[in-house]
């Protein structure tokens, strides 16, 4: 299964719903162009909603860092949401987990995003 | 056997099986994105037909997937006229793992510690730490014909697991 993403507007703040596997090849490059092109646009404030991500491998765990760099660098937020499992595991095995802000529910996810 | 079978019938399209003995299969795969997705793919068939439940059969195909990235991209630069070499054993206490390219050779001692605070942020360089992470014995064997990672896990109930993990 091929990652797919859309992207949502709750209170000024991008929600990205991502879906598949995030892996080298297809899968991160789908989530750092979405990245890229909602903070060149201006969307500074972007909220990754893993919910739907069945998967993700060293390559996907890198993008996931470029992606919260890059928005920090550029004046903005990146913060997660809905980790599943794995993806849970992954990061804390990879001391990650304390790195990313994470949530587990949108709508304090969103309210959580400076004014 | 029954593994084997549906193991190397899947793999066969992408790549050559030299090898497919009672206990121990082998392929010889091309340089390519398609080789990981498959090697990965394959690990997953290989670990579920061997017995390990859903968590352990995660991490042997994703021990397997980075493996196959290192090999690809590091190890053979996605040179067509490289190829992965990819096997799988199983004895009576463990499956056992070889993924081999046909690089420059890999110097397991230069590649930094993911985990370290200053690489933490990094965005490369956690594969073989994953790999570690997954497999209960990892060897790195580098040389100037290419690298190979020999990956074992011990089957759960085995006398020699329950040894080890005493």
């Amino acid at each position: 299964m091929t990652m797919k993403s859309s992207t949502r507007q709750v209170d000024g703040v991008t929600i990205v719903d991502l879906s598949g596997r995030i892996t080298l090849g297809e899968g991160s490059v789908i989530l750092r162009d979405t990245v890229r092109d909602l903070l060149s646009k201006g969307h500074k404030k972007i909220l990754l909603n893993l919910g739907d991500v069945t998967y993700i491998d060293s390559s996907g765990i890198g993008e996931l860092v470029s992606a919260y760099t890059t928005s920090k660098n550029q004046g903005g937020e990146l913060k997660l949401l809905n980790l599943t499992k794995k993806v849970h595991d992954l990061l804390q095995i990879t001391k990650l987990y304390t790195v990313f802000d994470v949530k587990d529910d949108e709508a304090n996810a969103v309210k959580a995003f400076n004014k | 056997m029954r593994f084997q079978g549906l193991a190397a019938r899947r793999l066969s399209t992408q790549g050559t099986v030299h090898l497919m003995l009672r206990n121990r299969v082998s392929y010889t795969l091309d340089s390519t994105l398609e080789t990981v997705n498959n090697a990965e793919e394959t690990a997953g068939r290989v670990a579920t037909e061997a017995g390990f439940d859903d968590e352990e059969v995660m991490k042997i195909s994703m021990a397997v997937r980075e493996a196959a990235v290192n090999a690809v991209l590091h190890g053979n630069a996605y040179d067509p006229n490289k190829k992965v070499i990819l096997a799988f054993e199983r004895t009576q206490n463990d499956l056992v793992i070889t993924v081999r390219d046909q690089g420059k050779g890999l110097d397991a001692s230069k590649i930094p510690d993911p985990l370290a605070p200053e690489n933490l942020m990094k965005t490369s360089g956690r594969g073989i730490f994953l790999i570690r992470s997954f497999m209960d014995v990892v060897e790195i064997h580098p040389s100037h014909s290419g690298t190979e990672f020999k990956m074992i896990k011990h089957v759960r109930g085995s006398a020699d697991s329950k040894e080890a993990s005493q």
